[in-house]
């Protein structure tokens, strides 16, 4: 087990913000992700508390009150170094499908060759990987993942473009993702996903949470099509399993 | 029902906020001035949270379909209720078939107008706070209509209140933010000994100040933000994020506004002074 030297600090009087080494570590994010588990099941109410991890940091905001972080900050020193090993934090990998159909991989071209790679080869390494979600934010089920290999290392374009389709897979610098909505974006566009990153018709309108693990696996126009139908009625099931570490 | 004849430049539908979706990247929005309307909403004896609508410059012309009570707060606006001046902070009854009509902005930027029982739109994911693409619609400019309980008889235990207006202050109390360590000498006198104006960049999401701060070199890990996070930029610019913002971020964050501090920029517009105050 590992235990980090953590820090306490005040945000405003509704937050308070608990942060690990500077660093994009897994275990970090793996630790966090467990002291949330211990702090929801034994320490702070889940229906006053908002609970927001990214990176090597956690916010915890409670809106309804005015905080008193004298006593709080050391309770949550405490609560860091009793929790111990916690068991039963299931992540999951989800296998996302992604069409690299050369009508939606707008830049896969351009980002092959800066890379000098063939497009075929671009494609096997983005899906070769399993991706994990350090954060979500800027948009409503906006994925930042970690694990870009070295050689896909690609620089951002150097004029954003105005509109990037909602579902567009970007690569830039050590970052791929998908734009969960249209928005300007300056990333590489490589390819398109048909299932939408964030529902609001469901209860829980984005399936991915911070800890998971994110894999891309290339299909052809028709099976995006279809799909992407079937995301629409809400009969696409999204692949997904345990990720066991 | 309440006919949209007149939408106005940007009115929109907002309650105390969407909670509990900030870790899937969810802004909180709601009120941007929480303070003048929790005023209204306490006048009109709604149980909290309800949803009122947000006037921004200029405002719409609304006719009510059945009766209810309404009362006015935020930015001072010319507003009649059949021709006949009405003022903020006042509880006042309408009849169906009566028009409310807006006009000439004279003070601070945002208008609230509540109803009792308050609007009865379509809550999307626990709030009726409009937001795109979390609602359908960004504003009630494409709507037509919004729906409202009737409410005949109501006596409020305060008719009419004198209010300290959050329109007259331009001084924010503000906390240290996570990364105010960070900051050197020469950039704290800068941030808490003259005045910052708003720049044309102001809106639901952010606020931008025109006058930089020394520029910065920090680079950090993103993380958690929050409505009046105020960010620095390498360039030294500052960002004072607002109800609409994102919910993570990789700038550093400075400051942190004080509750009543977020009302108060609520009513700023562009070229309007604010100063930083540290509690």
């Amino acid at each position: 087990m590992n235990t980090f030297n953590i820090s306490v600090r005040q945000y405003g009087v509704h937050a308070v913000l608990v942060e690990w080494p500077n660093q994009v570590e897994e275990s970090i994010l793996d630790d966090i992700l467990q002291f949330i588990k211990y702090l929801k099941n034994h320490k702070l109410d889940e229906k006053e508390w908002e609970f927001i991890p990214s990176y090597n940091s956690l916010t915890l905001i409670c809106k309804d009150k005015v905080l008193d972080f004298d006593v709080l900050k050391p309770q949550i020193k405490d609560w860091y170094s009793l929790k111990g090993e916690i068991k039963g934090v299931t992540r999951y990998v989800w296998t996302l499908p992604v069409c690299y159909d050369q009508e939606f991989g707008l830049d896969l071209e351009e980002a092959s060759s800066f890379l000098g790679l063939t497009t075929e080869k671009l494609i096997t390494m983005h899906t070769q990987q399993a991706y994990t979600v350090y954060c979500i934010g800027f948009l409503p089920g906006f994925m930042y993942l970690g694990g870009v290999p070295k050689e896909l290392e690609v620089a951002r374009k150097p004029n954003p473009r105005p509109k990037v389709l909602k579902g567009s897979v970007g690569l830039a610098g050590k970052q791929t993702g998908i734009y969960p909505q249209d928005s300007p974006g300056g990333w590489n566009i490589i390819g398109k996903c048909p299932v939408p990153m964030f529902d609001v018709k469901k209860e829980n309108p984005c399936f991915v949470s911070v800890g998971d693990k994110i894999k891309f696996k290339p299909i052809s126009k028709a099976e995006y099509e279809l799909h992407k139908i079937e995301a629409e009625v809400g009969i696409y099931n999204i692949e997904k399993s345990v990720w066991d570490a | 029902m309440l006919n949209i004849l007149k939408s106005g430049f940007f009115t929109t539908i907002q309650d105390d906020g969407r909670f509990n979706y900030r870790d899937k990247g969810v802004p909180v929005a709601g009120v941007m001035d929480t303070y003048s309307v929790s005023i209204i909403t306490s006048l009109l004896e709604n149980e909290e949270p309800t949803a009122v609508l947000e006037i921004t410059m200029t405002g719409p012309q609304l006719a009510f379909e059945a009766d209810t009570y309404i009362a006015l707060g935020g930015a001072e606006m010319m507003v009649t209720l059949n021709d006949k001046p009405i003022e903020n902070y006042r509880v006042y009854q309408v009849k169906a078939g009566d028009v409310l009509s807006y006009g000439k902005l004279e003070k601070g930027f945002r208008g609230y107008l509540a109803l009792k029982g308050g609007i009865d739109s379509l809550e999307v994911l626990g709030s009726r706070s409009q937001y795109k693409p979390i609602t359908e619609h960004v504003s009630i400019k494409k709507m037509g209509e919004l729906p409202y309980k009737e409410c005949k008889e109501f006596k409020p235990k305060i008719s009419e209140i004198k209010v300290d207006s959050v329109l007259d202050k331009s001084e924010l109390k503000v906390f240290k933010g996570p990364e105010f360590n960070l900051l050197t000498d020469k950039q704290l006198g800068q941030l808490f000994y003259r005045d910052f104006t708003v720049a044309n960049e102001n809106n639901r999401m952010a606020y931008q100040l025109n006058e930089p701060i020394e520029e910065n070199n920090f680079t950090m890990l993103t993380s958690a933000t929050l409505p009046g996070t105020v960010q620095l930029t390498p360039s030294g610019k500052l960002i004072v994020l607002m109800k609409d913002g994102q919910t993570t971020g990789g700038y550093p964050r400075i400051l942190q506004l004080s509750d009543m501090a977020i009302s108060i920029l609520a009513q700023k517009r562009s070229g309007d002074h604010i100063s930083f105050k540290l509690k």
